[in-house]
């Protein structure tokens, strides 16, 4: 709770005058009851027509102005909780700019994207209630009770002994009924999951013919949906009559008790009808606050939700550096004995004992296995992520001692799963660039080899791209984001395994553009193909983490196991036939 | 903070982005499914209001959920009656109550009849609560038991809906429509209905009762009902479009943080955090501001509706006391009026809101519907035919095809490959290799041409059955959330546990697998996104190898395996293949030198044939392509 304090303290002048003007308001708007009853009590001795006309004047006035004044406090209150809702959510979302892939992997961007929309909305919609219901409802019912005494104390005492036992019975439901629906709510999470999946895996579905089969299992899981949803609302269906029974038998109880005076001639009939009154509005508030309870049990799950955003420490930040503002000059990068493992526990490490030196403007290979830990090495330089023992220099000093903006500025990276976004081709490529010219779009692309095909759609550069990207195929996104990732005009270019998609020809096309448009750039390459590094400066040999062989292709060739290995697999045949 | 430039661009950016879908800047194919509505959203479905079309075909075909319940109704209905009358003339009780027994004119008040109509008041309250709890719980349950059939109906249409659909639908928004949508229609079977009918029944036998008691000051009170009603409109009016303005914001804003969320990664290795903080802080701000004008109309509508029930409320009790005065009404009557007068509104207001839900998930019924009446795959022929003994003599004669009319993907495409054979394609990307092998399964229909298998054309053979002797290994692997072992027995279920960790040696799983936290027993995540794209594929290979079918499909099936590991699993499959026919596509041409047949594509046209050796010497696409990289080595 403590991070929506700040907020709530923002707002709090709003919140107060709303609040007072809703209790105004629910005060007034108790005593109507007692005022009819005035006037019927003395409607039946005095029949002075004047005194009526006034009085029934002063009331019309009396509600004209709790009209107005719950009016005043409903609308400013409303108004202070949506304000309140996006400050929340842009904090969250400014909190999420900030997190460090590896918070990002623990969190899962997918329940980012919930807690960021339904879960924000939740806590909107329980600030409205409580400040619309939460003042209202306590406040009239202690007035109600409060002038229920005044009239007469012991007809009093019976709505005030049944007000614990409905406290009780509304207790005992939430406490029953909470656990059912935290289940229910698992149930739909399963049901999201299983329904998402068959959709994107529809392929594999049909082609292993087993629609009837998954068909099966939905059912089987919504029908777990079914039971518990039955199970929590059943609980929640005793809610009503039991209110209305209190309510029911306490009227009794009071007009026979009541009429009973009556006829004893210590009470008048007027007392009657505004203690039925009362009796009504008592309930009808606790009805209030029981669902108002109800619903913050639920706002408060997610208030957690959004809670374990904001304390999520950021494992990654510039909070220490010491160069916080100088630029990479030439893009040299060295690796001393960097090692790193994803979980402190785990007994293998993924990157052990890892040192070598690059020069800048050289181009660098990587290869090694699946799992040999290239990708993460490579995330090291522009501090993706940081290494558990060792360190990582660019220009001979520190990445930790960079400011993070300047490092990642100067360190352009493509990534294995690398994604676009709806919006124009321009503004895509943009993204490396704020304001790029057509001129240098064309030029990244040029060197991407994607020009020609941007070129030739009808709207160029307009050209609007779906979500993630949809509309182009594999290999063309793929050099979409090597273009974007060249408009930075980087120091250091990384390219993570990100020609898989490209047909051989033209991933040679791009490589041999890279050397001319940028030989000052330090680049490094990641691939499966030996043929895409082999040309390379200098080729880093990854094994189950250890860096097994540096060198040339001509190099390792002749004395490195694992290269040669790799080469084979690829190249044998070849041989056979020359 | 925010500077006007940017945010007059993203002003522009928000509209022209509307635009768009109507214009043809778009490259993704127009979508054939009407998008109605935002996806996201969780408060956005109590407002969507609107008038959905053709309403009594929705309603017809919603009450077909019903109809086996019809008896179940009938008793809800009965109870909904029962629970009204009884609870209206209890509250009426009062009247004779304080007339006869406690303040008879002209006379005094007699304990002993007091205590015999309270027992009936109380007897006549017990009636109304019990055949309300009745009747809710019959609701309730009738409504489950609907929802879970829709569901049902939906989820097995969706799995006969061809893959065009889920190649062009989005599936967040599909995903709304089995919970947000399906939801709104049970709250509607639910509550709505009950509360609707209770309404009409309370507010009926209200005015009746009140004009029996009293007919001028029930007529005045009567007054305050077109009053409330024209109050009501006037607010649900001018309330839908401030409503939609703030949905559409919402919309936005979801849509927005969506795709940024999930591709923060990039937003990071580009710096972007602040840029697309600006963006979101603007559609933020846009949200706040459409949601500050609807919702404030939106709250001031209880208070204003209390306001006018309680100038009701002394309104009738100042009249009322003026009859009592000139003799013209009873006390008894007076405390019944007033107390009338003070409910009048509940009923009123619930109508209102529920009229407001009842819209909202007709709507959404409609957007269920919507999917329901997608087009399936086309039904099997009468006259189709079940494989037997099939051979997987494949032949593919003069098959052309378009994902949309106008452009052909494929181009007369024509080769036969039998079994023990394989056929390779290889070409650039977005050649049209892949949507060849889319069109074996059926998983697109061909537009002019003919597959055969055996000599039967597979449009005459049982799609279900058809699929069974396909056996495709796609491009992107995707898993289910069960356990490794569960994923790979997907393509044989009654494949033993031994066959499965047979199948994942030979796919050179079986050592990574055993490295993951509980080996086989593993429940992968997410379609398995704590692997690596090449671990995934050696999964996917792994399952496939489990499958039995004649003919086999490998779509860059080890495109991100590295190259010692594919070597590895090359000899397993080599060995499937021995005996099925395969087609093979490959960007790396070492995968495809030993085909039997090889076929270089290119713009959706076969350019080339032949194998290796024949290719190579003919000095053309497949030479360059082949020699670019020996030249390289």
């Amino acid at each position: 709770m403590r991070h929506f304090l700040p907020y709530a303290k923002r707002y709090a002048p709003l919140f107060l005058i709303g609040a007072l003007f809703s209790l105004f308001g629910a005060l007034g708007e108790v005593t109507l009851p007692n005022r009819v009853a005035g006037l019927i009590n003395r409607g039946i001795v005095t029949v002075e027509l004047s005194e009526l006309f006034q009085e029934g004047l002063v009331m019309v006035g009396l509600v004209i102005v709790l009209l107005f004044l719950s009016l005043a406090g409903t609308v400013i209150t409303v108004r202070a909780s949506i304000m309140l809702a996006a400050d929340i959510r842009e904090t969250t979302f400014r909190k999420i700019q900030e997190l460090s892939f590896t918070n990002l992997d623990t969190l899962h961007t997918g329940s980012l994207v919930t807690r960021l929309t339904n879960d924000v909305n939740q806590i909107q919609l329980f600030v409205m209630q409580i400040l619309r219901m939460g003042i209202r409802a306590p406040a009239q019912i202690i007035g109600a009770l409060l002038i229920a005494f005044r009239i007469n104390t012991q007809l009093a005492m019976i709505i005030f002994g049944v007000v614990p036992i409905l406290a009780t019975c509304i207790t005992a439901i939430i406490i029953v009924a909470l656990p059912r629906f935290r289940l229910m709510q698992s149930c739909i999470d399963q049901t999201n999951t299983l329904l998402q999946e068959t959709m994107t895996n529809v392929r594999v579905i049909k082609a292993f013919v087993r629609g009837d089969y998954e068909a099966e299992r939905f059912d089987k899981v919504s029908e777990q949906l079914q039971k518990a949803a039955l199970r929590a609302n059943r609980v929640m269906l005793l809610q009503r009559p039991s209110m209305t029974l209190a309510m029911n038998v306490t009227t009794i109880i009071i007009v026979w008790l009541g009429g009973r005076k009556i006829i004893g001639g210590e009470m008048q009939v007027g007392d009657l009808t505004a203690f039925t009154a009362y009796v009504t509005q008592i309930l009808n508030s606790l009805i209030g606050v029981s669902t108002m309870l109800v619903n913050s049990s639920r706002a408060a799950v997610s208030a957690g939700r959004i809670a374990e955003v904001l304390d999520t420490k950021v494992d990654l930040n510039d909070d220490n550096a010491s160069e916080k503002d100088r630029a990479i000059g030439s893009g040299s990068v060295e690796f001393r004995n960097v090692s790193f493992r994803y979980f402190k526990s785990s007994p293998s490490a993924v990157l052990s004992d890892i040192s070598f030196k690059v020069e800048s403007g050289q181009t660098i290979g990587l290869v090694g296995s699946t799992g040999s830990g290239k990708t993460t090495l490579i995330q090291m330089i522009p501090r993706l992520l940081d290494p558990d023992e060792g360190s990582v220099l660019v220009d001979g000093i520190d990445v930790r001692e960079y400011g993070l903006t300047p490092l990642r500025n100067a360190v352009s990276m493509v990534l294995q799963d690398n994604l676009l976004f709806s919006g124009s081709i321009a503004e895509n490529l943009s993204w490396g660039k704020e304001d790029a010219l057509e001129s240098e779009m064309a030029e990244a692309t040029e060197t991407a080899q994607i020009r020609l095909f941007i070129e030739s759609l009808p709207a160029g550069y307009e050209s609007e791209l779906g979500q993630k990207g949809a509309g182009l195929s594999g290999g063309q996104k793929q050099r979409m984001c090597i273009a974007r990732a060249l408009l930075k005009s980087p120091q250091i270019l990384i390219l993570d395994d990100s020609t898989s998609a490209v047909d051989t020809a033209t991933e040679a096309n791009i490589r041999e553009h890279l050397t001319r448009v940028m030989p000052n750039t330090t680049k490094f390459i990641i691939a499966q193909r030996i043929s895409s590094v082999m040309d390379a400066d200098k080729i880093l040999v990854l094994d189950s983490g250890r860096l097994v062989g540096e060198g040339t292709h001509q190099e390792l060739l002749a004395d490195n196991t694992t290269y040669q290995e790799i080469y084979y697999s690829q190249f044998k045949r070849e041989e056979d036939i020359a | 903070m925010m500077d006007d430039i940017r945010s007059q661009r993203l002003q522009k950016k928000y509209q022209s982005q509307a635009e768009a879908h109507s214009t043809n800047r778009q490259i993704a194919a127009p979508k054939d499914l009407p998008t109605a509505g935002q996806g996201g959203g969780g408060m956005g479905r109590r407002f969507s209001g609107g008038k959905p079309k053709n309403l009594q075909q929705i309603v017809k075909r919603l009450y077909s959920y019903l109809r086996e319940e019809r008896i179940a109704l009938a008793f809800a209905l009965f109870f909904v009656i029962l629970h009204n009358f009884a609870s209206v003339y209890a509250s009426y009780m009062l009247r004779p109550i304080i007339n006869d027994h406690i303040v008879p004119v002209g006379g005094v008040g007699d304990a002993a009849g007091l205590a015999k109509a309270l027992g009936f008041m109380g007897s006549l309250y017990m009636c109304s609560m019990l055949s309300r709890y009745t009747m809710t719980n019959i609701l309730l349950t009738v409504s489950q038991k609907a929802q879970r059939k829709i569901r049902k109906d939906l989820f097995t249409h969706l799995q006969q809906l061809p893959v065009r659909f889920f190649d062009q639908s989005n599936t967040g928004e599909t995903m709304s429509r089995f919970t947000n949508d399906i939801d709104t229609v049970g709250e509607v079977l639910n509550n709505t209905v009950a509360q609707i009918l209770s309404g009409v029944i309370t507010l009926t036998s209200t005015i009746g009762l009140m004009l029996y008691t009293n007919v001028p000051v029930a007529l005045i009170s009567l007054i305050f009902l077109p009053l409330t009603k024209w109050i009501l409109d006037g607010f649900t009016k001018r309330g839908r479009s401030f409503y939609s303005a703030q949905q559409a914001a919402l919309g936005t804003l979801n849509g927005f943080i969506e795709e940024s969320i999930s591709g923060q990664k990039v937003v990071k290795v580009f710096c972007h955090e602040e840029i697309s903080t600006s963006e979101f802080v603007w559609l933020n701000q846009d949200y706040r501001k459409k949601q500050l004008s609807a919702q404030s109309l939106a709250s001031a509508m209880m208070p204003a509706m209390l306001g006018l029930n309680n100038l009701n409320y002394v309104v009738v009790a100042g009249v009322g006391l003026l009859f009592c005065i000139n003799g013209r009404l009873d006390l008894g009557g007076l405390t019944v009026l007033v107390n009338y007068s003070r409910q009048f509104a509940r009923p009123l207001n619930d109508l209102s809101g529920q009229m407001n839900t009842l819209y909202s998930a007709l709507a959404g019924a409609e957007r269920v519907f919507e999917i329901l009446d997608t087009e399936p795959e086309p039904a099997d022929l009468p006259d189709a035919v079940t494989l037997e003994n099939c051979t997987g003599a494949l032949s593919v004669q003069n098959v052309y095809f378009g994902y949309n009319a106008k452009n052909p993907a494929v181009r007369d495409i024509t080769f036969e490959v039998s079994s023990g054979q394989k056929v390779a394609f290889v070409g650039s990307t977005g050649a049209g290799k892949t949507t060849v092998a889319n069109l074996i399964p059926r998983f697109y229909d061909i537009s002019d041409g003919q597959i055969t298998i055996d000599g039967i054309d597979i449009r005459q053979i049982k799609r279900a059955d058809l699929r069974k002797h396909v056996n495709i290994i796609l491009q992107d692997t995707h898993l289910f959330t069960k356990s490794v072992m569960e994923n790979i027995r997907y393509g044989r279920l009654d494949a033993t546990d031994e066959e499965v960790i047979a199948a994942a040696e030979m796919a050179n799983a079986h050592s990574f697998i055993l490295q993951l936290k509980d080996g086989y027993d593993t429940v992968l995540e997410h379609d398995g996104s704590n692997l690596s794209q090449g671990q995934r594929q050696l999964l996917g290979i792994a399952r496939a190898t489990l499958s039995e079918a004649p003919i086999l499909i490998m779509d860059e099936a080890t495109s991100s395996v590295d190259t010692r590991a594919e070597k590895s699993i090359e000899k397993g499959l080599d060995h499937l293949a021995s005996s099925r026919a395969t087609i093979v596509i490959a960007h790396r041409l070492s995968t495809v030198r030993n085909a039997d047949l090889i076929l270089v594509m290119e713009q959706g046209r076969i350019i080339e044939r032949g194998d290796h050796d024949t290719l190579l010497q003919r000095g053309g696409r497949y030479f360059e392509l082949y020699t670019g990289l020996a030249e390289l080595a």
